[in-house]
């Protein structure tokens, strides 16, 4: 369990896409290896301006706008990575990336195992996933479980401005591919102090974000921010809360997990993603093979729907809300 | 005496007026927060005008999504195409009986409906249908594999398709010539071993003679066209974009000197097929009509949230049951709450 570290001599004001925006900054101004590419990155920095600036201090080499290709932009990642550059790849919203996932699934996932450690492939793959903005169809999905169910894949999805500043930190120094899930939702939603030091944060540890006794809220991304409401309508009420923040989805800190639903007995997992096959289930087949006997409640999971994300009309029925998170809280309660 | 094609161009002009002033009232729902994210047509009328007149009830069209005006002549009501971008999609349920009753809906992903559109013509091929069909795509499009993926096995298969490239010189901010170093768009055909044609994508009476031309030889079993038809965009790329952070102004304002429905204006006004009168009575028509769209849309019926679940496959499973129970006990209360 990593201790948050939100306030400090050097804590600077930053939501989340200026913390992206400045951890790519700092990485590449500390290590010329480190190059960009996507589409509109350069002179629009972004279609949601994480890349702001960048080609201007960096140029264009270092800073790619690619023609209109996803498996291109993949592709490309994969052979820079192999051979000792360091790419950060955007694929501009995740519901585009999937032409990559041949690239990521077969090659950038396996291509250390593949040559028994002779190559690697040190590449970060960022994209905007979530709904909540009222986007165009196919801007808005949650389909993180597909990339935690790869091996050799690292799944991180940070929920704060610092979560997302030191943990791209780390993605970019990891010598493992990295697929970083970035809540569009929470770009802009508020400025909050981040130590941007330079250190990075750990990437095989869940983030406990506040600590409760009688029962433990377990969520990743933009729905970490409903989960945390959910926790102080708990609080009013006298129900003390456990709030983690997963972070990493893959390789998974169970011990942070285990250890905190084995002292509260309790467990809502809470994700934007459609149930059925999501990261829900295997925090919670975790949860029963390894805190069984603790376990006072079934373990409840607060989902998105078995449907693809409905367009924007509808979607504020489709994600996790205060009100299904607190009413599934309660049923662990009074079980 | 007036000729077919003179009905045709002055019929062209009409839906290209009536659709520039749609688009400028739909960017207006926009700002006013009364529609989502629009992408605007505005320099595209020609080229979705040209396509939807050239299209038979028996073809098909495969859009992508700045082809509003195409869906408007096959029948799809501007209201629905409000309602699409409005966030709700019953936008795409296009009415049964319209000449859209079969085209595929609104592509987002992009040059995915290329590849889908070979499908189709598959489909048409084996049926023995004498029917075509017609994709659209922009010029970013052309850069990802769908796209030549598409055209390969359209050229290898003898497939009856069109694509059209409605080049418009930028995907959001890259400009046409990092996407390519080929000298045209049209020259990508010549990989896919077929036609590769360019057209002036402002002038509607070239864009007519490409399309009838290639549309009929697809009908005739001689196979695929590509056709770049080459514009402008005089927008920003969708509401979301703002195209003054990477676009000079100087370029959009020599690019407004080409616009088409100027053009078309005043090519009629020579040859007397229209005047000043008609111009007034016809964009008064226009705000009437687009008005009463506006007036339908707002006042549709909000979706019911089981739609979600309702559509996904032909009868509900019974997995989902308790899903679905749940949705719409949700949905009561925030109906009535
Ligand atoms: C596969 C995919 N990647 C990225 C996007 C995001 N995106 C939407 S439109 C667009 C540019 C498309 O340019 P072009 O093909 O020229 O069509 P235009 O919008 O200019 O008509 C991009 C990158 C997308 N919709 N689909
Ligand atoms: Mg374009």
């Amino acid at each position: 369990m990593a201790e948050l570290q939100t306030h400090g001599a050097h804590a600077v004001p930053m939501n989340l896409l200026e913390a992206v925006n400045r951890a790519l900054v700092r990485a590449m101004a500390e290590d010329d290896s480190v190059v960009l590419l996507g589409e509109d990155i350069g002179t629009n920095g972004g279609v949601f301006r994480a890349t702001e600036g960048l080609k201007a201090q960096f140029g264009f080499r270092r800073v790619m706008d690619t023609p209109l290709a996803e498996n291109l932009i993949a592709g490309l990642a994969v052979g820079m990575a192999s051979q000792g550059l360091k790419p950060v790849a955007e694929i501009q919203f995740m519901g585009f990336i999937y032409a990559a996932l041949e690239q990521i699934l077969s090659h950038a996932a396996r291509l250390r195992n593949r040559t028994r450690g002779r190559l690697s492939c040190p590449l970060v793959i960022r994209a905007p996933y979530g709904g909540g903005i009222h986007a165009p169809e196919h801007h808005s999905e949650s389909t993180e479980a597909l990339f935690a169910h790869i091996p050799g894949l690292r799944v991180v999805m940070p929920s704060s401005p610092s979560r997302a500043h030191g943990l791209l930190l780390a993605a970019i120094q990891c010598p493992d591919p990295v697929i970083f899930l970035e809540p569009k939702r929470l770009y802009r939603l508020k400025r909050l102090p981040v130590v941007a030091d330079g250190e990075p944060l750990p990437l095989d540890t869940c983030f406990t974000l506040r600590t409760g006794d009688d029962l433990t809220l377990i969520s990743w991304g933009a729905a970490i921010h409903e989960t945390l409401g959910a926790a102080d309508q708990l609080a009013a009420e006298g129900i003390n809360a456990e709030v983690i923040d997963v972070a990493c989805l893959n390789p998974l800190d169970r011990d942070t997990l285990v250890a905190s639903v084995s002292r509260t007995g309790r467990a809502v997992i809470v994700h934007e993603a459609p149930r059925h096959g999501g990261m829900g289930a295997e925090i919670a087949a975790t949860l029963a093979n390894q805190a069984l006997l603790h376990l006072r409640a079934p373990v409840e999971r607060v989902t998105g729907y078995d449907c693809p994300m409905p367009y924007f009309q509808l979607e504020q029925h489709y994600l996790p809300n205060v009100e299904r998170i607190v009413a599934a809280a309660k049923r662990t309660l009074v079980y | 005496m007036r000729t077919d094609h003179d009905h045709r161009r002055v019929a062209g002009y009409k839906t290209m007026a009536m659709i520039r002033h749609f688009d400028k009232k739909a960017v207006n729902l926009q700002r006013t927060g009364r529609l989502g994210t629009y992408a605007s047509c505005l320099g595209a009328e020609a080229i979705g005008t040209a396509a939807g007149l050239a299209l038979t009830r028996d073809d098909y069209f495969v859009p992508y999504y700045r082809d509003h005006a195409t869906l408007y002549l096959r029948g799809v009501p501007l209201h629905q195409i409000l309602q699409y971008w409005g966030g709700d999609e019953r936008g795409n349920a296009f009415p049964a009986d319209s000449d859209a009753r079969r085209d595929l809906p609104y592509c987002v992903p992009i040059a995915t409906q290329l590849t889908q559109a070979a499908g189709i013509a598959s489909a048409a091929k084996l049926r023995h249908k004498h029917a075509a069909v017609l994709a659209t795509c922009g010029d970013g499009a052309t850069s990802r594999g769908d796209f030549y993926e598409a055209l390969n096995v359209a050229g290898v298969w003898q497939l009856p398709l069109v694509v059209l490239i409605n080049n418009n010189q930028w995907a959001i901010s890259v400009p046409r010539g990092l996407q390519t170093a080929c000298a045209s768009l049209a020259d990508k055909a010549v990989a896919a071993g077929i036609p590769g044609v360019q057209v002036d994508g402002n002038d509607l009476d070239a864009l007519l003679k490409v399309l009838d031309d290639a549309l009929e030889r697809a009908r005739a079993g001689k196979g695929t066209t590509l056709v770049e038809a080459i514009s402008y965009r005089l927008s920003d790329h969708t509401t979301a974009d703002d195209a003054s952070r990477y676009r000079k102004a100087s370029d959009l304002h020599r690019a407004w000197q080409n616009e088409p429905v100027r053009r078309l204006r005043d090519t009629l006004a020579e040859s007397g097929l229209w005047d000043a009168q008609r111009e007034t009575d016809w964009q008064q028509q226009c705000e009437r009509t687009v008005e009463e769209a506006i007036d339908t849309y707002l006042n549709l019926p909000p979706a019911p949230a089981t739609d979600m679940l309702d559509y996904l496959y032909a009868a509900l499973p019974a997995a989902l049951r308790d899903q679905r129970a749940a949705l719409a006990a949700l949905n009561q209360e925030v109906r009535h709450g």
